[in-house]
């Protein structure tokens, strides 16, 4: 199938601001969907609310429209109920990090084989340019006037220490990159989170001075460089790209499975 | 048969709330009659003061709590102080005499069994002493047979504890039955 | 037979009747008293290939049987009064998304934290109000085991046949308490399906278009039919729209399909009621209390009747109004501050004749507090 095959083409053009790398997310998507020849009638996309969660308005699959923050806990209703389904949940860093922070860690802990996709852009974009949990130090937001003094966080590293046992990190800049990691997040056995740092042109871009979306996308490809380089340890600065964590441990339908077994013998 | 009301009071890990399931589903399952047992208990699972009320009776019951009872077990002194005045006039109270020294009262049928000392002397296990107090309570009431009671153990309890389970039932029906009038 | 007779916890009653009525998916967060619904269904469902989670909080919880809803199964989540504000969101998802699932709220004293482990009714205007925006809410309740039961059944029953979330509101004396439950057999029940579209795959289907009956059919996540499920307004695909005619006319359905059917829906029960001078409503547990000082004062030659109300939302106004005809005065018995007394009050002719007999000190309330009242309202010369 082609790529196209796998949009609902009536919605489009997409509801995003122009310059947004919302819409390279959801072209990295559907080609890692597409490269994997996958069936469109097993693809539950799960999204929260937010710019990112529109996503799922664009795409062929079987499409949940969810919550503010609670899109993994209704993916967790999907999955365990039919597990041979493949489970995308599309977030932004606001819908995953602040609102549905527990739901995040807890689906990391769980190693429930799911995909979850952080569209990090750093800000709260469709409500008008409120800081998020990822926005960070010094960052100037509708909320945040004077500067922001809330520290952000950093979103590999938590579900690293949460129990995820696939996590990696690239951005919009890197799309084809992005296409591999969705790849690979969809071949894991177990809860997969695959950041990918978007830009925000309209509100995090014009509020902070950084230019246009192009800039913003350079600005990726100059502050990034791939996990390990000698980069990172001349300028800890730099933001780093790749695979952190890619680990075999039980899923939980899988051990559910078990458990089922074990209460049906009796 | 008349409804009874009983009141089961003791502390938590006596196992008396668990007594008082016994008795009433043996009431249900084993007699054809109506139970209904309900407790109250706070945040506490060990410790603090249980009350389970159990109400057995051939008709409907609706009103499942107990104000008077006609019988009223008392497992400690706190149960015995804090429960005794509701006792039905002319009820049963029965107590233990290791942990309970009761007041004489006129209007009221008090039997006080060392069912406690029994089940350490012949049995050794205290997990029991609540068993030992049901049979004591079939025995004084006849509001179940023993058999029934003994049935809903063999169903509840482990194959392992079943023998000494029905030695302290046996052992409380023989006292109970020594006191009956 | 007498395998079929249990003695039981009211809690447990609510399982029986969850796994009787095909319950296959659980998801839910301990807290008194409502944990023993979670307990047994750990170790129940699991015997059947059903599935049961434990999740992280109450907001959660709700969510996962709407995700499992989806997938084509029957779903339940149980709770008590803080959970249950927790999941007003999600239930106003469900109610939006015409989702079937069961919410049991087996309530505690509150505000807040209140009394876990003694008895209220307190959360009935929260279960028709709690969510925000214009809605319209199915609640049951019940004031024994066998009807816990059969309640449970058909609070599944209801959530199928209008693909709707269902709230069963049973009260902490009901949910602890334990007496005989007697299973039915199978098939002694009649039990609703989830309603699967006959449309075949590769055509046109319309998740949100309602048939001549008012019933819509489903396509489980995962068929043939790719959809969108929102909580934002929609059309009959189940994409967003804010055209102000498919606005009006979603929560036009959403509120009638439940409004327009509350004779249909309404489970009562009656007592003594054909001749009765004065009439107790009331329901849960307080309508044993009821029951028992109808009993005693029938006993007596006086005409007091009791009417049990079963079905609590949608509010069976012409059924009150029609039981409360000839009475000189109504008392509202309920574990709360007079929240159906209001509704009753706005169901009768005359609301002046409407009292209340209450307790909101988390004790059970007694024959003798509803005796007092009636003996009030006597002074009165009502």
């Amino acid at each position: 199938m082609a790529v196209k095959d796998y949009i609902r083409e009536r919605f489009f053009p997409h509801m995003w601001c122009p310059g947004c790398g919302h819409g390279i997310v959801l072209n990295s998507l559907l080609r890692a969907v597409e490269q994997l020849g996958m069936s469109k009638n097993e693809i539950v996309m799960v999204s929260g609310i937010g710019c990112s969660s529109r996503i799922g308005g664009y795409v062929d699959f079987h499409t949940l429209h969810t919550l503010h923050g609670r899109a993994l806990a209704f993916a967790t209703g999907v999955k365990l109920s039919r597990p041979e389904l493949n489970v995308v949940v599309p977030m932004g860093d606001g819908d995953a990090l602040a609102i549905g922070g527990n739901h995040f860690i807890h689906a990391c802990r769980r190693n429930i084989g799911m995909t979850a996709i952080v569209m990090n852009n750093r800000i709260y974009g469709m409500t008008g340019g409120q800081f998020s949990p990822m926005s960070g130090l010094g960052i100037s937001a509708s909320t945040a006037p004077y500067s922001n003094i809330d520290r952000a966080f950093d979103v590999s590293e938590m579900a690293r220490a949460a129990g995820a046992t696939f996590v990696a990190r690239t951005t919009v800049y890197h799309a084809q990159q992005a296409t591999e990691f969705i790849k690979k997040a969809f071949l894991h056995e177990g809860f997969a989170v695959v950041e990918i740092l978007s830009q925000c042109p309209t509100h995090f871009g014009r509020r902070n001075r950084q230019g246009g979306a192009a800039d913003m996308m350079e600005w990726f490809k100059e502050n990034t460089v791939p996990v390990g380089s000698k980069k990172k340890l001349e300028n800890p600065a730099l933001i780093e790209r790749g695979i952190f964590v890619q680990k075999e441990e039980p899923e939980y339908c899988s051990e559910y499975a078990k458990i089922v077994d074990k209460a049906m013998r009796g | 048969m008349e409804r009874v009301r009983m009141v089961f009071s003791g502390s938590g890990g006596q196992g008396v709330i668990t007594a008082a399931i016994i008795l009433a589903e043996a009431a249900v399952i084993h007699e054809g009659l109506n139970a209904t047992q309900s407790q109250a208990y706070g945040a506490a699972a060990r410790g603090g003061a249980t009350r389970s009320d159990v109400i057995i009776s051939e008709g409907e019951i609706n009103f499942p709590k107990v104000i008077q009872p006609n019988v009223l077990v008392c497992l400690t002194q706190q149960a015995y102080t804090t429960y005794y005045p509701i006792l039905r006039p002319g009820g049963l109270l029965l107590c233990d005499t290791r942990y309970v020294t009761t007041e004489r009262k006129a209007d009221a049928w008090q039997v006080e069994l060392p069912m406690y000392q029994s089940v350490m002397e012949q049995i050794g296990k205290p997990i029991v002493f609540n068993i030992c107090m049901l049979g004591a309570v079939v025995a004084l009431t006849d509001v179940v047979s023993r058999d029934s009671v003994m049935k809903i153990l063999k169903e509840r309890i482990p194959a392992g504890f079943v023998e000494i389970n029905e030695k302290a039932l046996n052992l409380g029906f023989d006292l109970g039955q020594a006191k009956k009038r | 037979m007498s395998q079929n007779i249990k003695f039981v916890q009211g809690n447990e009653a609510c399982v029986a009747g969850a796994l009787y009525a095909g319950l296959q998916f659980f998801a839910g967060y301990p807290i008194t008293p409502s944990s023993e619904v979670a307990e047994l269904l750990a170790a129940r469902l699991p015997t059947q290939g059903g599935k049961f989670i434990q999740m992280e909080d109450e907001l959660s919880s709700i969510c996962a049987i709407i995700g499992a809803s989806l997938t084509g199964h029957k779903v339940m989540t149980a709770t008590s009064g803080p959970g249950f504000s927790l999941m007003q969101e999600a239930l106003g998802y469900a109610i939006m998304a015409e989702i079937p699932c069961v919410i049991v709220n087996v309530q505690r004293g509150g505000p807040s934290t209140g009394i876990p482990t003694q008895v209220s009714q307190g959360d009935v205007m929260q279960a028709r109000w709690g969510v925000h925006g214009d809605h319209s809410m199915v609640a049951l309740t019940a004031s024994n085991h066998q009807d816990v039961f059969l309640m449970t059944v058909e609070a599944f029953n209801i959530a199928e046949t209008y693909r709707t979330p269902v709230v069963l509101l049973f009260d902490e004396v009901i949910g602890h308490m334990r007496e005989k439950l007697v299973v039915p057999q199978e098939g002694e029940v009649q039990l609703v399906g989830r309603l699967h579209t006959s449309v075949k795959g590769g055509v046109d289907y319309h998740p949100y278009l309602p048939r001549e009956d008012g019933r819509l059919p489903m396509s489980d996540f995962g068929g043939v039919h790719r959809y969108n499920v929102t909580g934002l307004y929609h059309d009959m695909w189940g994409f967003p729209s804010s055209d102000p005619k498919v606005v009006h006319g979603l929560i036009r359905h959403l509120v009638d399909k439940i409004e327009n059917r509350a004779n249909l829906l309404a489970h009562y029960k009656e007592y003594f009621l054909e001749d009765a001078d004065r009439v107790l409503v009331s329901y849960g547990a307080p309508a044993r209390s009821a029951l028992h000082v109808v009993k005693n004062r029938r006993a007596r030659g006086e005409r007091l009747g009791l009417l049990e109300l079963q079905t609590l939302w949608p509010f069976p106004t012409d059924i009150v109004r029609e039981k409360c005809a000839r009475a000189k005065a109504v008392v509202v018995v309920e574990m709360n501050m007079g929240q159906m007394l209001q509704e009753v009050k706005k169901a009768v002719e005359k609301p002046e004749q409407v009292f209340l007999a209450n307790r909101i000190d988390g004790v059970f309330i007694t024959p003798t507090d509803i005796q007092n009242i009636l003996r009030l309202i006597q002074g009165k010369g009502v």
